[in-house]
């Protein structure tokens, strides 16, 4: 069953659609990745998530019943526009944030005593916010979305701003949080990291869902059928080998001759294995998947064409 | 906790705590003080200077100006003005008092100097050369038409009729002696005070608005609480801040005012001035000036304390009516825009309708009784500066409860109108926003 679902959720603007029908279903436990260019209706449908805005019709059910008004408390949201009152100190902005989250005070310094401590930033918490550079003001940002243990964990473009160093803390965390039980939706247009951490994902375009599915399925779905092959010397009876494919490419690299082909037929890995093994040397072989961001550019474009 | 309570006390703390809050806070009223403390001397200082003022005296009148003890009036005679007046100045005067030939056509003299002559000075000149020439036209006058006493008959003819006000104290339905000046004064400080105060702390509503914007935390805040709530949490927070600045002034003004009657007249009992005691005897035992005695009195019984409560009850409740009117309005004007420079179109109509309302109090004290009176205390835009002017001449109760109730139904739905404009401004950035927009946003149903 699904943790988190939208049904036919609408949002109007004066002059324009922001979400058309669109329904997503996030399964207890995943990484889901909420995927499209900018302007698509990502931020319109994480703010009816996060219950900013309502929808104009539809349904959203959390936990297989109907999303409540108390279960911002229940949720983490670090959004796209994100910031920090620049004159409060650290310390004293964390605690009011976490309290605004239903978090008693006590619980609050506990909590966050434990998190300063594990990024060891405990000497900031006199400082005022204005006196941190831009990354030590994400990490207390991140610290204040995940404090009250949210089951539903949602951050919006998380990486942009962040240097690298802080990135890769960020999604270690992300990784951990779900590894302890939360479910987590990542909004994003950098494809990078839709692969190195999500397990579901769905595509919005022009404020309507195109695609959803594990990231497994979904490059399977969208597998050309391609195999990359890499051997040392010309290959003997190529024609023979070759008649059931189409070459896509074909060159040399560092003494290696690498052969692209579509297997139009779908006959298999195997078989062409197989025939090549039979009288040449075979270095390499692997099917060419193609990557989140060759699906998307893929799909974007085709919905432009139609 | 509620979480609105949350949101309250982080604006009213982190105000409080403010280092420009405590200062304006403790020292106005001290600084007040200190002014009029001030004032006071600088009158009461006696100017101790001694000057040397050559005198050329070319008219008929003998000695126009007699030196005093610190000024010295020297006539030079027979000596050009024009010529002369810069060379007098090296001697060591410092000034040269022309006193023309035909002063008698002209009324007019010159006191030449290189200084800025002291104000006390050149009126002790003038009232010395016009009294020297009265007091010769009136020789003349008497030896012409043979009265000797005309002086002492003209100055019976004098007269001036003191008018005392008395109103009827509906209470225990005794007149009571009350004076207009000071009731005027009383409803325009009141009005005055409450104007800056929905001007400054309205401002700083839009401000704190346009500052969790700018900074982009409002998102983070608005996915934990309700847009509607941040905004009343905000606006609450802040009338609190005032609030307590009043009272704080309040508090300190009773204090300095029970010091300062301690330290001026110690022997006065207020309570027996405002029974009406016996002002002379009063005067004997106490070693007052029976003239200041009076002025006391006027007051004593002009501002007794039960009328003076039901005035702060109404301008606590008139501040809060009047702020909260014009609150939500400066949120929305803050949630509507990116940053402060482009609050203007939007201000500008409110600041109009404010500096009217002003004006309005400034009128309605000079006549608390048109019917420009009557309706700028009703209208609710106006009526929390106007109504405090009017209501220490006396204001029928129907019209109190009518202007109450029209502000109070007022504030909630503009606060209601306001909230849909806030909520989703706040989360819109880069979008230049007209008065259309703003009527769109009000007409959206989410």
């Amino acid at each position: 069953m699904a943790f988190f679902e939208t049904i036919n959720i609408e949002k109007n603007y004066a002059n324009h659609k922001a979400l058309d029908k669109v329904s997503i279903s996030i399964p207890e436990g995943s990484i889901y990745g909420l995927l499209g260019p900018n302007g698509a209706g990502k931020t319109s449908l994480i703010r009816i998530i996060n219950q900013i805005t309502a929808p104009d019709a539809g349904k959203i059910l959390f936990n297989g019943r109907e999303l409540r008004p108390e279960d911002v408390n229940n949720i983490g949201y670090l959004p796209e526009e994100r910031g920090l009152y620049k004159k409060m100190k650290v310390g004293e902005q964390a605690i009011y944030l976490a309290t605004l989250k239903g978090l008693s005070k006590r619980d609050a310094l506990k909590k966050l005593k434990y998190w300063f401590e594990k990024f060891s930033i405990e000497e900031w918490w006199d400082k005022k916010v204005e006196e941190l550079s831009k990354g030590m003001a994400q990490k207390v940002q991140f610290i204040v979305t995940i404090l009250h243990d949210p089951k539903l964990l949602i951050f919006d473009e998380p990486f942009s701003g962040f240097d690298p160093i802080n990135a890769n803390l960020l999604k270690e965390e992300i990784l951990s949080l779900r590894d302890n039980g939360s479910t987590v939706i990542f909004s994003t247009h950098n494809m990078s990291s839709v692969e190195e951490i999500c397990t579901d994902i769905s595509l919005i375009n022009k404020s309507k869902k195109i695609v959803e599915g594990t990231v497994f399925d979904i490059r399977e779905k969208y597998s050309t059928n391609t195999f990359e092959l890499i051997y040392k010397d010309e290959l003997s009876n190529k024609n023979d080998i070759l008649s059931n494919y189409e070459i896509v490419r074909e060159y040399s690299e560092n003494g290696n001759n690498i052969l692209e082909v579509k297997d139009p037929k779908a006959i298999g890995a195997n078989t062409l294995i197989g025939n090549v093994i039979a009288n040449n040397l075979l270095i390499s072989f692997k099917e060419i998947i193609p990557s989140m961001n060759d699906i998307f550019i893929q799909l974007v474009e085709g919905s432009k064409n139609n | 906790m509620n979480k609105i309570l949350i949101i309250i006390k982080r604006e009213f703390l982190t105000r409080v705590k403010k280092k420009t809050f405590i200062v304006l806070t403790i020292a106005v009223p001290f600084l007040f003080a200190a002014f009029y403390a001030f004032l006071m001397w600088m009158m009461l200082k006696s100017d101790t200077e001694e000057r040397k003022i050559a005198v050329i005296n070319q008219s008929q009148i003998e000695a126009p100006v007699k030196s005093t003890e610190y000024t010295t009036y020297e006539y030079v005679n027979e000596v050009d003005f024009a010529s002369e007046k810069n060379n007098l100045l090296k001697k060591g005067y410092y000034a040269v008092l022309h006193i023309p030939k035909n002063i008698w056509q002209l009324n007019k003299a010159e006191l030449f100097s290189d200084k800025q002559v002291p104000m006390d000075l050149k009126s002790f000149v003038r009232n010395q050369i016009s009294d020297k020439i009265e007091r010769i036209k009136r020789d003349s006058v008497i030896a012409e038409t043979g009265i000797s006493d005309l002086d002492a008959r003209l100055a019976a003819t004098k007269t001036n009729i003191q008018l005392k006000t008395l109103k009827l104290d509906e209470g225990s339905g005794k007149a009571k002696e009350t004076s207009s000046e000071i009731l005027s004064i009383l409803g325009m400080v009141g009005g005055m005070i409450i104007y800056i105060f929905i001007l400054m702390y309205c401002t700083q509503v839009m401000r704190g608005v346009i500052e969790e914007k700018s900074n982009r935390i409002v998102e983070v805040i608005v996915s934990s609480v309700k847009p509607f709530q941040l905004m009343m949490g905000k606006i609450v927070g802040i009338a609190l801040v005032g609030l307590v600045q009043f009272l704080i002034w309040i508090a300190l003004i009773v204090l300095l005012v029970i010091v300062g009657q301690m330290i001026m007249m110690p022997n006065i009992d207020m309570e027996t001035l405002r029974q009406g005691a016996d002002l002379a005897q009063m005067a004997n035992t106490s070693n007052i000036d029976i003239d200041q005695l009076k002025v006391v009195s006027n007051i004593a019984q002009t501002l007794d304390p039960a009328f003076l409560t039901t005035y702060l009850l109404a301008f606590l409740f008139y501040f809060i009516g009047g702020y909260l009117l014009y609150a939500a309005l400066f949120a929305a004007i803050g949630a509507a825009v990116d940053n402060e420079t482009e609050t203007q179109q939007f201000m500008t109509p409110l600041m109009i309708v404010l500096a009217v309302a002003f004006y309005m109090g400034l009128g309605v004290m000079r006549n608390p009784e048109t019917s420009m009176a009557f309706w700028a205390s009703i209208i609710p835009f106006t009526s929390p500066i106007v109504m405090l002017v009017r209501i220490p001449f006396g204001v029928p109760a129907s019209e109190l409860i009518a202007s109450i109730a029209i502000l109070t139904g007022s504030f909630i739905s503009l606060t209601w109108l306001s909230g849909k404009i806030y909520r989703i401004g706040i989360l819109m950035y880069g979008k230049k926003v007209t008065y259309k927009e703003l009527w769109k946003w009000i007409r959206y149903k989410h």
